[in-house]
């Protein structure tokens, strides 16, 4: 059951919330307790564009069970417009047209389901644009 | 005046064709094309249903108002496709917008008209000085059942509306609702595919309540037909809206803009919502537009849009429904579409 997890990360697979540190700046994706380029504690908490672009990406086509209909898909590290890293699965792309560098758009989409009778559960994809 | 301040809505890239459909089934195409005046549907992704729809179309939406999430007050999503049958879709689209706790959310279910009933009560909230924003959404991933005719017809998308009476776009002069028992089309709990009644859903289902609601709207408002720019009626098929229209006085011309259905498919919950969409995207300020829905059970829910000045300074904030229609289109064979709707029986 990962439903309490699931809930806990809300704000950041729904609304993309990070933590920008008071002390240097730096904005942390996931939110820190820490931060790790100046130990600062203090944080705002910042809403990330919805915009970037693909750093890495590799093709995933032997999966986990979970996304085994899915395969094969693209999972990327993504560099969206405030600076910030993070890795998604790319959407609705020919693999063909994923790239180093291309220009994508973060949407809203269903991750995974908790089995048959388990929660939706749901947070950001990256689409090629 | 209270009205319309921002709008929005959301297709999936996914299309299959007439032909595909047809062809699986032993149909010949060219008939289902000129009986049913449809030519492709959309289609969900795998990781898409009614609340991803609905969120990306109130995005649209809040690009257009530009107000603070906030400020919204009570958020309905009208869908016969909510992907739970106990947890109302608008608990999750509230916290990927930033809308809330302070909000009342509820989920509406009444067969294609469920995204008019949210617009409808929506409005209404305004109205009374209730909430600041009321947002309303229509959307679907439409049932059919394999070898059905609702097959060629049952799509994916919706529209969001968000109401307010500041910086309107489009003022809400008119509405009425016209229902009755009728059992044209249902589905049981528990039932993943829906059943209807055949040439039953039409004349004494979809004429009767849509023709129903259209003259008691024109007789409630003292207009006539020629008094609107454009007509938007619910599109369960390329010819009915057609059919109605010519029925209640409206013209061809009338009905162009939001008879989006040939290209679309019926979005249920999100057809003719979705119309609306397409006709705001393109109307000059003080244009007056008709609308009635259809949901089978049944009834219709009216509405007399007027266009303001505002309506200009919007249009282009977000993505317009034809680019939605026309661009990024990804076509799927028979096999992939049965895939993505989960047609096939699978092992656990």
């Amino acid at each position: 059951m990962i439903s309490p997890r699931y809930a806990r990360e809300i704000p950041q697979r729904y609304r993309l919330e990070a933590s920008k540190c008071k002390g240097c700046g730096k904005i942390n994706f996931p939110p820190r307790l820490t931060c790790p380029a100046c130990s600062s504690r203090e944080f705002e908490t910042v809403k990330l564009s919805d915009e970037g672009k693909i750093l890495t990406y590799t093709i995933i086509r032997v999966s986990s069970d979970t996304f085994s209909r899915e395969t094969p898909y693209a999972v990327a590290i993504i560099e969206v417009n405030d600076g910030a890293r993070l890795m998604a699965m790319i959407a609705d792309t020919n693999l063909n047209n994923v790239a180093i560098g291309k220009k994508v758009k973060l949407v809203f989409r269903k991750i995974q389901d908790e089995g048959v009778s388990g929660l939706h559960c749901y947070g950001y994809k990256a689409v090629v644009v | 005046m209270n009205g319309i301040v921002g709008y929005g809505s959301y297709l999936p890239h996914y299309r299959i064709k007439i032909e595909s459909i047809a062809k699986e089934w032993g149909d010949d195409p060219a008939a289902i094309k000129r009986g049913l005046q449809l030519f492709e549907k959309t289609v969900p992704g795998l990781d898409e249903d009614t609340i991803t729809i609905s969120v990306e179309a109130a995005k649209n939406a809040l690009k257009r108002a530009q107000i603070d999430p906030q400020d919204i007050g009570a958020v309905y999503i009208g869908s016969e496709s909510h992907p739970y049958a106990v947890k109302p879709s608008g608990t999750i689209l509230i916290d990927a917008l930033g809308i809330g706790p302070d909000v009342h959310v509820a989920s509406y279910e009444f067969a294609c008209k469920a995204g008019t009933e949210a617009m409808f009560v929506a409005n209404s909230l305004v109205k009374a000085g209730d909430v600041k924003y009321a947002l309303a959404i229509g959307a679907d991933t439409s049932q059919g059942a394999p070898g059905d005719a609702l097959e060629y017809s049952a799509s994916a998308g919706g529209s969001a509306f968000i109401m307010g009476d500041e910086n309107v776009v489009a003022e809400i002069l008119f509405t009425n609702s016209f229902t009755s028992d009728t059992p044209d089309f249902w589905r049981r709990e528990h039932e993943f595919y829906p059943r209807h009644a055949g040439r039953f859903t039409g004349e004494p289902a979809y004429f009767k309540h849509v023709v129903g609601a259209g003259k008691l709207l024109l007789e409630k408002s003292g207009m006539k037909p020629d008094d609107f720019k454009y007509a938007i009626f619910h599109m369960p098929n390329g010819k009915f809206p057609q059919v109605v229209g010519k029925k209640l006085g409206f013209t061809k011309e009338q009905l162009e803009t939001g008879w989006i259905v040939p290209w679309m498919g019926n979005t249920y919950s999100g057809s003719s919502p979705t119309g609306l969409s397409a006709v705001l995207d393109v109307a000059e300020p003080d244009d007056m537009i008709f609308m009635v829905s259809f949901g089978s059970g049944a009834g219709s829910d009216g509405f007399i849009y007027r266009t303001t000045e505002k309506i200009k300074e919007v249009q282009d904030k977000a993505p317009k429904l034809k680019e939605m229609l026309d661009h990024d289109k990804v076509y799927l064979d028979y096999g992939e579409y049965a895939k993505f709707r989960e047609k096939i029986i699978l092992n656990e």
